[in-house]
């Protein structure tokens, strides 16, 4: 959940400006012949037959033979962790892996917020020689889910688990572990319950454990539960908090592939990239591929939430259009799509975007990037004109000044400072230099953190700056218009020297 | 060492004047048993454990897990201090915490109308008990339900979808039911619908055939090939 790969580039609008201008030049016709323009491609409008998660909705109770005979869960799971077996015995070169070529065919990119191609994160456990490592083998599994909008994987582990189950040990054969831990966050008691029951029937019918499917490799299952900290959605913590550590996250290198869970090599995965794997190899990397734009292929769960007439998860083709989304699937934004302030597009801690970027925006990773925002955990927060923005924002600093674990001093400080002047900001109870003075102080903080919690709360605001510079300063003039005079930085009243309190001249 | 210091950290974590429990009764057998890989691994179901039977993280709750597991005392502080779910003070029947972030003061009537009626309705404001001990009530973050929001989490249970009057109805159908003995409201969405759905009706799944392996299988063959050698 938390990542930094995510990172808005700075220099995509450059780079996006003269790309179009080649491209422009590129089309430039040299006859005097009409050409076809590009067919222009719509993306969105998924059937239902191509959807993967057909329980999204509670049609059917999660258990085995539910999953089984509408979701097709373990079916031919045999043949598919054999494919595995394959590779195992014919060594090939570290990246060769079958199971892991198709996923990297299949374009699969992470779910959880980064975007990080998932075959190849895969990859990263088999070095070569790993087979002469006596060390046991772990995949984890992130189902700690805290970002603030998201609410894909809660869906996924109360009414598909056989799906995530089946999923953590296509990929536990792909890269060779052991076993998978789930983690998942404390506050889901009732999900938990319910993947456990589903692990429990898993073992019942002899798909994980001693011998799984009958193939000759065993897996095991199991659910670590956590207790409240946003942070452990961080992959290091995350193995810390299973490790019965407080859940601060580890410098890095090294990595989890080299020194994971007990000091054992592991990957650290979202729910949803795992639940998605067995559908994509039983219908082919091909199927997979064929939806969304290139670099960003695939279908994914959208959390559409805030202000929309009908709020909902709904599992769409990447790269559709956030109005398409938004006008198909949830019933329009409050009061019209002209009613739209901006929308947060992909968990809090990607920057807001306004309505005229909105308009026109595609829900993908590189298209929101593009937009030096990202797609996160495509979480769609959307907000009308009623908006306090500021506010909004505000809340989400208080959020991370909450969460942080308090290990690096730029984000322990950083966090409740900006948290600070949020506050004021609300008000208006600031100077507009202070402004400048809060976007070099999230610049501080970005990147010089262990985790990238620094940079989960210093890109709101910096999307707050970017966008609703004016909003901010209007406010300043008006609560000096309220007060009768400039509070000195700070927030002190303009009074504040008169009453003897120590206010220093750069004030 | 370790016991010399213990007293003082004793102090600092121990709520004044609450009944402090001297032990409580042994893990169930298969959590001991993954214990005896990574012992220290076990420290968090086990201090929820000993939340759940005894209704808080006390003291003697951390200091009996350090003594089950091997670990210095100060270990299981660290962990129980940083989780914010171990509550290290009492909670009454009813623990009420309702989220406060983003997507919950936008979405529905906003979480600050929800507030705003708990606060009328139990007349204490959040961080409280209300003085019958019935319902302990704190703002909390993000619970990760935000298509469902407003909500609330009522011990284990998520209620969604909430207004100012369904979370009164709410609160009252859960006093009831600990004075009478009636049954708890169904935890979910409290607005009809069943969970994450479009409330006007679906825009998608509709009908959810069986699933078939002539339609949705790949058919190149790849997956026949392996089972053969």
């Amino acid at each position: 959940m938390i990542s930094r790969a995510a990172a808005p580039s700075t220099s995509t609008l450059a780079s996006l400006s003269s790309r179009s201008l080649r491209a422009q030049g590129a089309a430039a016709r040299s006859f005097a012949t009409v050409q076809e323009a590009p067919p222009v491609k719509h993306y969105g409008g998924l059937r239902d037959q191509d959807r993967i998660f057909t329980n999204l909705y509670g049609h059917h109770s999660p258990d085995l033979k539910s999953s089984m005979k509408y979701g097709g869960d373990w079916h031919r799971t045999k043949d598919i962790v054999l494919k595995g077996d394959d590779w195992v015995r014919f060594r090939l070169a570290c990246v060769g892996g079958r199971l892991i070529s198709e996923i990297k065919a299949s374009g699969l990119r992470g779910r959880g917020g980064a975007g990080f191609p998932s075959g190849l994160k895969y990859s990263f456990m088999n070095t070569k020689d790993w087979d002469k490592d006596p060390r046991p083998r772990y995949l984890v599994i992130n189902a700690d889910e805290g970002e603030p909008g998201t609410c894909k994987d809660r869906e996924i582990m109360r009414k598909d688990p056989h799906k995530l189950i089946e999923g953590c040990l296509v990929v536990g054969r792909a890269m060779n572990a052991n076993a998978a831990y789930i983690y998942i966050r404390g506050e889901f008691y009732q999900e938990a319950t319910v993947l456990q029951q589903a692990i429990n029937e898993a073992y019942a019918a002899g798909y994980i454990g001693k011998n799984a499917c009958g193939t000759g490799y065993d897996f095991d299952v199991y659910i670590h539960r956590g207790m409240g900290a946003y942070v452990c959605g961080e992959e290091t913590s995350l193995i810390e908090s299973i490790e019965g550590k407080a859940g601060k996250p580890r410098l890095k290198p090294p990595f989890p592939a080299a020194v994971g869970l007990f000091g054992c090599p592991s990957t650290v995965t979202n729910v949803e990239t795992v639940a998605v794997v067995p559908t994509i190899v039983r219908r082919g990397a091909s199927w997979f591929s064929s939806f969304g734009r290139e670099r960003n292929a695939g279908t994914k769960l959208f959390c559409i939430s805030g202000h929309v007439n009908n709020p909902v998860t709904v599992e769409e083709e990447m790269s559709i259009s956030l109005r398409d989304l938004i006008e198909k699937h949830c019933g329009g934004v409050r009061g019209g799509w002209d009613n739209l302030l901006a929308v947060i597009p992909g968990g809090s801690s990607t920057p807001v975007i306004p309505k005229h970027v909105a308009d026109n925006q595609l829900m993908d990773f590189d298209a929101l990037k593009d937009s030096q925002s990202g797609l996160g955990t495509a979480a769609v927060i959307v907000m009308d004109k009623s908006t306090d923005i500021v506010r909004a924002i505000s809340r989400l600093s208080t959020f991370y000044k909450h969460e942080s674990c308090g290990q690096c001093t730029p984000c322990r400080e950083g966090s409740k400072w900006t948290m600070q002047m949020m506050q004021r900001m609300e008000t208006g109870n600031a100077r507009e230099r202070e402004i400048d003075m809060l976007q070099e102080l999230t610049k501080q903080v970005e990147g010089h953190t262990i985790c990238a919690l620094g940079e989960a709360f210093a890109w709101p605001i910096q999307g707050l700056i970017r966008h609703f510079r004016p909003e901010l300063e209007a406010r300043i003039r008006q609560y000096e218009k309220e007060i009768g005079g400039a509070p000195f930085a700070g927030g002190w009243k303009p009074s504040a020297r008169a009453e003897g309190k120590l206010i220093s001249p750069g004030m | 060492m370790a016991s010399k210091l213990l007293p003082r950290a004793s102090r600092l974590l121990r709520p004044t004047s609450i009944p402090q429990y001297r032990s409580f009764s042994a893990a169930p057998q298969r959590l001991s048993d993954s214990l005896m890989v990574y012992k220290k691994g076990a420290v968090m179901p086990l201090l929820d454990l000993g939340q759940r039977q005894h209704g808080f993280t006390s003291i003697s709750v951390m200091n009996e897990v350090a003594r089950m597991l091997e670990m210095p005392p100060m270990r299981v502080y660290e962990v129980a201090t940083f989780y914010t779910m171990y509550n290290r003070e009492p909670v009454g029947k009813y623990f009420v915490q309702i989220c406060t972030t983003t997507p919950c003061q936008l979405g529905g009537c906003g979480s600050d109308a929800i507030v705003k009626a708990i606060n009328e309705h139990l007349g204490i404001t959040p961080g409280h008990t209300t003085e019958d001990g019935l319902f302990t009530y704190i703002e909390v973050e993000c619970l990760g339900a935000c298509v469902n929001a407003p909500m609330v989490q009522i011990n284990d249970d998520y209620y969604e979808d909430l207004t100012p009057e369904s979370i009164k109805t709410l609160l009252t159908a859960l006093k009831e039911s600990a004075t009478t003995g009636a049954q708890v409201p169904t935890p979910g969405p409290l607005s009809g619908r069943s969970t994450c759905e479009n409330s006007a009706g679906l825009t998608n799944l509709r009908e959810v055939p069986e699933w078939s392996p002539e339609l949705l299988m790949r058919k190149d063959g790849a997956l026949d090939g392996e089972a053969k050698q």
